[in-house]
């Protein structure tokens, strides 16, 4: 497992999210109320819209274009909607957060 | 825990609606046994008509299957009718003796259909017309029978006709009253309708009254005796003349029953753990035989069963729809009208058409409409808000499209709009798509279609017009509620009015604490609610409630407007429309460093740069060095200004200064919706003060004020709210109105909408009529101002807003 540092999890408001430039696309790094932190690729499965700018309540995300609901720790677009953004690992060390790229891989529906 | 023990008399629809309701709030309170005296799940008991006409099938009108009572964990008991209830114990006896112990009781047991106890009532033959059994001895008998008589004109009734018709039944109705759907219709409505069922072959016999049902020497009935002596072939009899409230089993365990077991306002019976719902409940007086009203019972109840001791029923009004192909009726609320109604009639006997609408004390109180009912959706919607009609009295008649212009809002008919037309722009959704999820998912409300289609789920503009469509598909049975009833989403049962006045009675000044004080189900909301308390917590309290930007919307939250390709908008202030060379100089520096791929010039006289990185926003802000717009907000956006007296030769007043000045003084407000003003310096009104939240002209010897104009979805002329002499009125009379619409308004309501719920009238009364509160309000807004200051500088500023700003870089971590 390649871990990478991000930042402090203090950088991330709670309900909120950070951009990563990572080499393969943005990736949205979450942090729920109860300071979990998620990561997704920052691409809706709709029309592409970046997640990280949505609005988080409980383990979910609104997507700020067209409001498809998606599930954090899965990625999977909550019903009716269909679809998956993708999702890569994240621990938090010694108060800082890190991320695993994860090659593909099929969201699991919670 | 041990879980509470829930038992439920009745499998029908206003009993399972309940479970559902309970389910969505309390997953895990109860262990639930139903009991249903039929052997089937829960099925759509308004689409019997249909199935009777040979048009859908019984397995299409279930709206439970047995894998539902399953997943739910509900021991489902069928085809077992209680016959006892010990309510000293708390348990219930079945026929078969199985018995059931409850800690919560919900009698859900329906109604029977009353029949008359003439003669020969109980030959075979004779049969009331309630459930699937009843249907399927029509259909059969049908099959080798040919004589049918239908006793009552009723809607059950002409449907039951109707039916039988079609499956090739000779059928006669016999009607008591005078006319048919006495209840429903006038006597002119009532006639049309025979009419048109008359071209069908169905045959009347009004005035009707039933002596005896005549034996055919073999227990079958062969005939009906009528009181003028005339007799009827008769093969069939279906007993269509009414129901009553099923209560044999509440009166048997000592409930307190009336014409229905006696319930209160929160659906409970005399006994505190006996609940009741459906047609077998007493209401205030009332017990409903339609569907609707039983859904808003079912809500109630539900919510008093999982403990959370909120939401009251009132009582309902009802419309009704006949479900036979190809006959248009519509009637809701007091459609006969009486003492102290007036009455708006069209009638054209030979189109086919007739439409009345009853009105009291300015308010549209009933509708009656037969031949074309498109607008009946949207007359019901009148009756149950109760607005006031005065202004568009004239329109009424010629429903909704009459009344401004076709939008997208709901604001045209649905009925003639093809299957494959777009009804939700955002999500891609057809009118075909939403009916057929209406049908065969049984839904009863927009929540339901947004969750099954989508549609409606995104920007919302369309959801009058799906409210349309569902009341279009099912009718009266249609779930619509207007804004002022409906739970703000569903992490709570309070509506926004609720909300509102919580927020300031109890002082709350934090999402988490107005959270928990107003028992919000869900631990921090959802993109529904969240921006709506924001704005409720920072409008009510200003100064003490703290912004928080979480609960905003990206575009509140960037300070700018998102675009589709997650790009941003920049829109610097411009007052009035009014720059100079400088500022231009700096767009046009800004435009080039950036590479910004478009500039435009806005419809609010200001300057757009459209297609801004995010990360780059705060340093285009800094080097524009000039205010936030509020482009992208619930806020007030610009102040649109003509020329004016300066230089314009037909100038009366000085429009550019008045609309600087306007919106410096408004500079960075929040609100309910966006807030546009415009101000002219002559009736020409160059600067289109007619469409603008807040419009003002200038005339020879002052201003003219209007408020509630909108140029959007749907275009709303302003209403001309008061004439004034200066500029430092026009002042205090704007901002005074805009801070009443801050403090009333519903979270994303605009101010004609605003206006058209609590009425003018009431806007004038605190403006004009009354100083003291003018000049209260007008304060409130400008020390609530006085603490908001440039956010685009805040967020330059303070690291802990610039952060968002910020892409991280990813660095390997060295020890892996």
């Amino acid at each position: 497992m390649n871990w990478l540092d991000i930042c402090a999890l203090d950088e991330i408001n709670p309900l909120g999210s950070r951009v990563v430039a990572a080499p393969g696309g943005d990736i949205a790094i979450f942090r729920t109320a109860s300071d979990e932190v998620f990561a997704l690729d920052d691409r809706c499965p709709h029309k592409g819209g970046p997640l990280s700018q949505g609005l988080v309540f409980g383990n979910t995300v609104a997507c700020p274009l067209h409001n498809w609901q998606i599930d954090l720790a899965s990625g999977a677009a909550l019903a009716p909607d269909v679809g998956c953004a993708h999702r890569h690992l994240t621990r938090i060390e010694g108060g800082r957060v890190q991320l695993a790229l994860n090659s593909k891989e099929e969201c699991s529906p919670s | 825990m041990q879980k509470l023990k829930l038992v439920m008399v009745g499998n029908g629809m206003a009993g399972v609606r309940t479970l559902e309701e309970l389910l969505k709030l309390t997953p895990d309170l109860y262990d639930i046994t139903v009991f249903g005296a039929e052997p089937h799940p829960n099925y759509n008991r308004i689409l019997l008509s249909p199935v009777l006409a040979g048009e859908q099938t019984f397995e299409e009108i279930v709206l439970n299957d047995l894998d539902w009572y399953a997943q739910n964990g509900i021991e489902l008991k069928l085809g077992r009718k209680v016959v006892d209830i010990d309510r000293r114990n708390r348990v219930v006896i079945a026929d078969d003796g199985s018995r059931a112990e409850y800690d919560r009781l919900l009698l859900a047991t329906g109604s029977n259909p009353f029949i008359l106890p003439v003669p020969g009532h109980k030959l075979d033959g004779v049969i009331g017309y309630r459930d699937i059994a009843d249907t399927r001895m029509m259909m059969e008998t049908a099959k080798v029978h040919r004589h049918a008589v239908v006793i009552g004109g009723g809607l059950l009734g002409l449907e039951a006709a109707n039916g039988l018709k079609q499956r090739g039944m000779d059928v006669t109705v016999v009607h008591l009253g005078g006319w048919l759907l006495e209840r429903q219709l006038d006597e002119t409505a009532g006639r049309l309708l025979q009419t048109a069922l008359e071209g069908r072959g169905i045959a009347f016999r009004l005035g009707g009254v039933t002596e005896e049902l005549m034996d055919n020497g073999d227990g079958r009935v062969c005939a009906v005796r009528l009181k003028d002596g005339e007799v009827l072939a008769a093969d069939l009899v279906v007993m269509a003349a009414g129901i009553r409230p099923n209560t044999e089993l509440a009166e048997k365990a000592g409930i307190p029953c009336n014409r229905g077991i006696l319930v209160s306002d929160t659906l409970q019976t005399f006994d505190p753990r006996v609940y009741a719902v459906g047609e077998c409940a007493n209401h205030r007086g009332t017990a409903y035989g339609l569907v609707a009203p039983l859904f808003e019972q079912a809500k109630v109840c539900a919510n008093h069963l999982a403990q959370f001791g909120i939401g009251i029923y009132k009582g309902s009004v009802t419309s009704t729809k006949l479900k036979v192909t190809g006959i248009d009726l519509f009637s809701a609320g007091d459609f006969l009208g009486g003492e102290g109604t007036e009455t708006i009639t069209l009638s054209d006997p030979i189109g086919g058409v007739y439409k009345k609408l009853v009105i009291k004390n300015e308010v549209l109180v009933g509708a009656c409409l037969y031949g074309d009912t498109a607008d009946g959706g949207w007359y019901f919607r009148q009756v149950r808000e109760g607005a006031n009609i005065s202004e568009i009295r004239d329109h009424l008649m010629f429903g909704e499209n009459a009344i401004g212009d076709v939008g997208h809002q709901g604001q045209n008919s649905t009925a003639n709009m093809p299957d494959d037309m777009e009804v939700c722009g955002c999500n891609g959704v057809c009118k075909g798509t939403i009916v057929k999820a209406i049908q065969e998912n049984g839904l009863f409300s927009v929540d339901d279609i947004k969750k099954h289609t989508k549609a409606a789920s995104s920007c919302g503009s369309c959801t009058g017009l799906v409210e349309q469509i569902l009341i279009s598909t099912v009718g009266g049975a249609a779930d619509v509620k207007p804004k002022s009833e409906k739970a703000i989403c569903g992490c709570s049962d309070l509506n926004h009015g609720q909300v509102r006045k919580a927020i300031r009675d109890n002082h709350l000044t934090s999402i988490s604490e107005a959270m928990q004080a107003m028992q919000w189900r869900t631990p921090n909301g959802c993109a529904t609610c969240r921006p709506a308390l924001n704005y409720y917590l920072i409008s009510t309290w200003p100064g003490e409630a703290k912004d928080d930007p979480q609960s905003r919307f990206i575009n509140e939250r960037a300070h700018a407007n998102i675009q589709k390709d997650g790009t941003y908008s920049v829109v610097p202030r411009i007052l009035g429309g009014v720059t100079n060379a400088a500022e231009l100089r700096r767009i046009a520096d800004v435009a080039d460093k950036y590479q910004v791929p478009m500039v435009k010039i806005t419809g609010g006289q200001r300057i757009d740069l459209l297609g801004i990185r995010k990360e780059d926003l705060p340093k285009v802000w800094k080097d524009l060095d000039m205010p936030s717009g509020h482009a992208y907000g619930k806020s007030i956006r610009t102040v649109k200004t003509c020329v004016g007296q300066e230089f314009c030769r037909f100038g009366t007043q000085n429009s550019t200064q008045m609309g600087i000045d306007l919106e410096r003084a408004l500079s960075f407000m929040w609100s309910p919706h966006k807030v546009k003003l415009a101000v002219s310096g002559c009736p020409r009104n160059c600067a289109e003060s007619g469409i603008k939240d807040v419009g003002i002209i200038g005339v020879d010897s002052g201003w003219e004020l209007y408020i509630g104009g909108n140029g959007g979805i749907k275009t709303e002329a302003g209403e001309f709210f008061v004439k004034v002499k200066t500029a430092e009125e026009v002042m205090e009379y704007s901002l005074a109105f805009i801070e009443l619409y801050r403090q009333e308004a519903f979270y994303l309501e605009r101010t004609v909408h605003y206006m058209h719920r609590v009425g003018l009238e009431h806007i004038k009364k605190a403006v004009l009529h009354d100083e003291a509160r003018r000049k209260e309000l007008h304060r409130n807004l400008v020390f609530a101002l006085s603490l908001q200051s440039d956010p685009w500088k805040q967020q330059i500023e303070q690291p802990a807003l610039n952060r968002q700003y910020q892409r991280i870089d990813v660095r390997p971590l060295e020890s892996v």
